[in-house]
């Protein structure tokens, strides 16, 4: 059995007709469940569903001040390298896009890590573009490697690796994975990537599975909202994390939603997300899956993230910059998109409190240490 | 701080407690209510997650807002399965926390249910380096037996999930464990309300831990206080041996069988 299996079930389903025949009393039916179906899912995230947001807002607040208390954690991005190989239409390093590339080396690297440590953040998430050949597995892992002293929790969000790659990236220190299938419309997925690895749709999409069995202890997916119709995309994006917790029990599951930002090229989203509608989606994913990570980037805005912070989030980016080398460069760097939320980490502490929430910025200790090994 | 006046210390690896509520420090919106959470119910004993610790922050450590009194209960949070409970149980020793630990081994992140053979592998393993172990467990009697075995200071079976505020519904299985076991019998997780923890000290167990009900509270310094009167007022209750629960006829002023005499 695999996601995709999954998938096929609702090969031929028109889910949209579905959400359209879900009535008020369905939503209100469902949120009296303790544990919820898939049917249930797609019920919560119905045009119905849509007049129920604060019944929902009051459930998921419940759930997840229960699941995880009053707690955000913070966790920050660094760029090490924006070569790519693909053709993403809606990706500013999409390799036909005339930006200047770039890679750090050993001394940037560790340079970015040091800023970034004297913040305060421990929760460090790696990007690359796609390019194997200048940033391979094995520069990814290296970069694990110099920063691991500064930070307890590395991350990565790179292209989809074989089971070998992310267990060679565990050893380097990384214990988390980010990968978002971007759309889970087959059908679609090719002429959003017309060229380049990641017009792979099926080894993308089993990547997050892969990482799991290479034991990778944080496995965290999404759907690039708007590229797809949102309810659909939402809907896969949810049965995806259904399926991954209950296949791998020992890797914890999170969920982000990113929506389509500006960025270096003219892509068009298919559907914008509104912002009613992407709370909509995240309270239907923390009532359906309790104890989900979910993460809000800084492609949304300040105020609208604050608000966010009752409402199941669990992990927020601060002190961010989409460039690579962009915390430590004085030259003006094209990031991969815009980001909305400029807030430095002291601001973004700032703000967490002033809603009665503790910024937490550790979560877990390196156990590799040989002193404790016995 | 209030104690009980009984006289009736509990003692854990040398350490004889006055008060038999356990503390935690997760979920907070703020650790700085830690000091007046601990003030408030009176509890001695206090949990945390090594992993959420940071021994070289400057400021925002969770351990600076421990009240230096408290015996520091570090848990092995995170670890799935025994050699990552026993390398984190090292690294809270290493660190300053002392030797007590309580062993949480959890592989499975949806019902967050202690795997009771990993559980008992590393406690055998930390009771034999001089920790003073307490381990999380489902109250299974003969996990509890694997336990005890181990070296086990003290058992704590769960009442329900963790953070499920459910009360006690393994209410008849550690009902056995108190019943077959001289350790300290500790419930830990599941307990919502104050009424629950005093339920469950009048069954007869030693202590409770609670957080996410004080954690989680609209006024958790107010709910610390109401958990604390309530283990003890439990306590007292199983201590008094409350009067026989009669079951079926109501004893009759005019008795059926009087006619018989002597």
């Amino acid at each position: 059995m695999s996601f995709a299996q999954v998938m096929e079930q609702y090969a031929g389903k028109d889910i949209a007709g579905m959400m359209d025949r879900v009535t008020v009393a369905d939503v209100q039916r469902t949120l009296s469940r303790r544990t919820l179906s898939a049917e249930d899912y797609l019920v919560l995230l119905s045009p119905a569903a849509a007049g129920q947001l604060e019944a929902m807002a009051q459930r998921a607040n419940q759930l997840t001040v229960q699941h995880f208390g009053r707690t955000i954690q913070l966790f920050t991005p660094m760029y090490i390298s924006n070569f790519c190989t693909n053709q993403c239409v809606y990706c500013g390093f999409n390799t036909r896009n005339t930006i200047r590339r770039t890679k750090l080396d050993d001394a940037q690297i560790r340079r970015e890590g040091e800023v970034i440590e004297a913040t305060g953040l421990k929760q460090l998430l790696l990007l690359t573009g796609e390019a194997p050949k200048i940033a391979s597995v094995e520069y990814i892992g290296h970069a694990a490697k110099l920063l691991r002293d500064l930070f307890p929790s590395i991350g990565v969000e790179v292209f989809a690796l074989t089971q070998d790659e992310y267990e060679y990236l565990i050893s380097c220190g990384v214990d988390s994975m980010t990968l978002f299938q971007e759309t889970y419309n087959a059908a679609l997925y090719p002429s959003l990537h017309p060229a380049g690895p990641k017009s792979d749709y099926r080894f993308r999409l089993d990547a997050p599975e892969r990482a799991c069995k290479a034991g990778m202890r944080v496995v965290n997916i999404g759907a690039l909202l708007g590229l797809d119709v949102w309810r659909k995309d939402a809907f896969f994006t949810g049965l995806h994390a259904h399926y991954l917790q209950f296949a791998y029990p020992q890797t914890d599951i999170a969920i982000s939603f990113p929506r389509m930002r500006p960025h270096a090229g003219e892509f068009q989203p298919e559907s914008i997300v509104s912002d009613r509608e992407l709370v909509q989606i995240m309270l239907a994913q923390r009532i359906f899956l309790p104890r989900c990570g979910i993460t809000i980037s800084t492609r949304e805005a300040p105020s609208f993230r604050d608000n966010l912070i009752p409402l199941g989030v669990t992990r927020m980016s601060a002190g961010v910059t989409t460039a690579v080398g962009g915390h430590t460069s004085e030259e003006e760097e094209v990031g991969q998109f815009e980001i909305s939320d400029p807030r430095s980490v002291d601001e973004m502490c700032a703000a967490i409190r002033a809603r009665g929430y503790q910024p937490v910025f550790k979560d877990w200790e390196p156990l590799e240490d040989a002193a404790v090994a016995g | 701080m209030e104690h009980s006046n009984n006289n009736d210390p509990l003692v854990i690896g040398g350490v004889e407690l006055q008060s038999r509520l356990f503390t935690g420090t997760g979920k907070y919106g703020s650790d700085t209510v830690i000091p007046d959470v601990c003030r408030a119910s009176g509890s001695q004993v206090i949990t945390v997650a090594l992993r959420r610790v940071d021994m070289n922050a400057a400021a925002g450590n969770v351990m600076q807002h421990i009240p230096k009194h408290m015996q520091l209960l570090p848990n092995t949070s995170g670890a799935r399965d025994a050699e990552e409970a026993v390398r984190i149980a090292r690294l809270a020793r290493a660190a300053g926390c002392g030797n007590w630990i309580k062993i949480e081994v959890i592989s499975d992140n949806r019902y967050l249910l202690p795997d009771g053979y990993q559980t008992a592998r590393a406690t055998e393993i930390l009771a034999k380096e001089g920790f003073v172990v307490l381990p999380y467990m489902n109250p299974d009697l003969y996990v509890a037996r694997d336990l005890v075995n181990a070296g086990a200071a003290a058992v704590m079976p769960l009442g329900a999930p963790i953070g499920t505020n459910r009360g006690i519904r393994t209410r008849e299985m550690i009902g056995i464990l108190i019943e077959e076991f001289d350790v300290p019998i500790v419930v830990d997780a599941g307990i919502g309300k104050p009424s629950e923890a005093c339920d469950a000290m009048e069954m007869g167990v030693d202590a409770c831990l609670v957080n996410t009900a004080i954690a989680t509270a609209g006024d958790p310094v107010i709910m610390a206080e109401a958990f604390g009167a309530a283990v003890r007022a439990g306590r007292q209750a199983f201590l008094a041996k409350a009067g026989p629960v009669l079951t079926g006829a109501a004893s009759a002023s005019s008795p059926l069988t009087g006619f018989l005499g002597e």
